[in-house]
């Protein structure tokens, strides 16, 4: 039982277990977690003959080094991603979006993500996690999840039942672009800020800081004039919603927010660019574009069809 | 009733209650919200009653803001029966390595810590919502006389069951977070169990809670 392992030589940064996370729970306090990508979660799985929801390894920036135990599996990286395997005698360069074997003895180093910020490992068979909430996605600030709802750590193992016998090579001809313009739709609280910050909000770049996470993405630059009251009574939040506290600069909020919060909103990042927004690393520069709420629904159905399309070639 | 819905976004409904924080307000969010949850409607994927506000979020593949919009307007719901509700007690101990802003208080209310706490225990408080962190409770109302403002600048970690205040509102932290209450005592109780998936919150929306000071023994003692 339990024979075929990882064994994590060096964790990575933000190394966690994530799925398609877990709904119906904002009135308790807690966020839908799950992938933060959610088109390259699901290709990571297709590329290995999984199910599209199977869990993954969701890495940020550096990513582990894992050494594998077991009969034969396969596994594919998604993103924009540097990787190795190295076996007995030889060393090969890794591609995304592109299944490779890997035999007892080899270590697969996952180094960094290129100009972007979150990449899927999915393995061909079941990673042995336990499921909260009918979801295995790792809550760092609420300790739910897998792995005791915490990061991967060094030295740790990491089991996996139910390998696929059918190992067949999978590829797809895929380039994760990126975006900097985001789309955005008016926020609740339009209207607190002066005619000035909304031009600002709208026509000006926002530099990305390093003060992002998984809860959130804060962003600097002109600041955006409040006119009515910095503060809102609390009420809920979602993915996507960007607030702007009383210092004037917008906080993104992203998969793992607080539930509640009391800033007001200025805008929610539409549907189909949210998995393209939380790629932008530290630094970059973004500049939100405004569009109504039927073409944002438009653009959502286009993106979602983009992405079934995907997996169907795969 | 609703004052108003628009769209959060192009995946949620903006439902408006009012602007005023008060019971009869929420009392109607909370109604909704429980409404709705039994409903059990395809496509809604996340419900957050707030103060005033409730935020209904679907998942775009299968639902648009205008079907959803169309279904909650017409649902039939009524504001006649009373809110189910639990009564819960919530025992507090103040020993001084817990109540870490009492001195603070003290000096900030211009009142002495036994008026403090006269003024807090045994006092019936309604909540209002739970969430910004996994079930912690936003209780009301708190006396005039104990209404103060947050931290100046919030701590990095306040330690798991702080009891705190800030304006009108009590609350606990269900596990260290940071943040910027007035801790006025520690409770030994579990308000938030992740691993209890049907009931994981003590305390939810519409409960009516008591705090009852405890002893030092009696807190250490409290889950043996």
């Amino acid at each position: 039982m339990n024979k075929n392992y990882f064994e994590i030589k060096r964790a990575g940064i933000n190394t966690t277990f994530q799925d398609q996370g877990r709904g119906n729970l904002y009135h308790i306090g807690i966020p839908f977690s799950g992938a933060m990508d959610n088109r390259n979660f699901q290709i990571s799985n297709k590329l290995v003959g999984n199910e599209v929801n199977f869990p993954t390894i969701e890495f940020a920036y550096q990513g582990p080094l894992l050494k594998y135990f077991g009969e034969s599996i396969n596994f594919a990286i998604t993103g924009d991603v540097k990787f190795i395997i190295r076996k007995k005698n030889d060393a090969i360069e890794g591609k995304c979006y592109q299944s490779f074997a890997l035999e007892n003895g080899d270590e697969l180093d996952i180094i960094s993500t290129n100009k972007s910020v979150y990449g899927y490992l999915a393995v061909s068979g079941e990673f042995d996690v336990n499921y909260q909430w009918s979801s295995c996605s790792v809550n760092t600030k609420a300790n739910i999840g897998a792995n005791n709802g915490k990061k991967i750590e060094d030295g740790q193992k990491i089991y996996i039942l139910n390998i696929n016998k059918n190992l067949s090579d999978k590829k797809l001809n895929y380039i994760n672009t990126k975006i900097e313009n985001i789309r955005v739709i008016q926020g609740t609280n339009f209207d607190y800020f002066s005619d000035e910050g909304k031009k600002i909000f709208f026509e000006k770049e926002f530099v990305i800081s390093k003060l992002s996470d998984r809860m959130g993405m804060r962003l600097e630059g002109s600041k955006i004039e409040n006119i009515v009251d910095t503060n809102i009574k609390s009420e809920g939040l979602l993915k996507g919603v960007i607030q702007v506290p009383a210092d004037g600069n917008p906080i993104i909020m992203l998969s793992d927010h607080g539930t509640i919060g009391g800033y007001p909103k200025i805008g929610v990042v539409i549907s189909a660019d949210y998995d393209k927004l939380v790629q932008l690393t530290p630094g970059s520069k973004i500049k939100f574009k405004k569009v109504e709420l039927a073409d944002a629904e438009t653009l959502f159905k286009l993106y979602d069809l983009e992405t079934q399309n995907l997996i169907s070639q795969i | 009733m609703i004052k108003n819905i628009s769209n959060l976004g192009d995946a949620a409904l903006y439902c408006d209650f009012g602007s005023e924080v008060n019971k009869e307000i929420n009392s109607k969010v909370i109604r909704y919200f429980k409404s709705i949850q039994k409903e059990n409607i395809d496509g809604i994927n996340n419900l957050t009653p707030s103060y005033n506000k409730l935020i209904i979020s679907f998942d775009l593949r299968k639902k648009n803001f205008q079907t959803i919009k169309k279904l909650i307007e017409n649902l039939n719901i009524t504001n006649d029966d009373a809110l189910e509700s639990n009564k819960i007690k919530i025992p507090v101990c103040c020993d001084e390595n817990f109540s870490l802003d009492i001195k603070r208080l003290e000096e900030k209310l211009q009142i002495t810590r036994d008026k403090i706490y006269e003024k807090f225990f045994g006092k019936e408080f309604f909540c209002y919502m739970t969430g910004f962190i996994a079930g912690m409770p936003f209780l009301g109302d708190l006396e005039n006389e104990l209404r103060a403002k947050r931290l100046e600048t919030p701590r990095v970690k306040v330690p798991k069951g702080s009891v705190g205040l800030t304006e009108q509102f009590a609350n606990v932290y269900t596990f260290e977070s940071p943040g910027g209450w007035n801790i006025i005592g520690n409770t030994p109780q579990v308000i938030f169990d992740s691993t209890n998936e049907n009931n994981p919150n003590l305390i939810n929306p519409g409960d009516v809670v008591t705090f009852e000071q405890i002893t030092k023994e009696q807190y250490y003692n409290y889950n043996e």
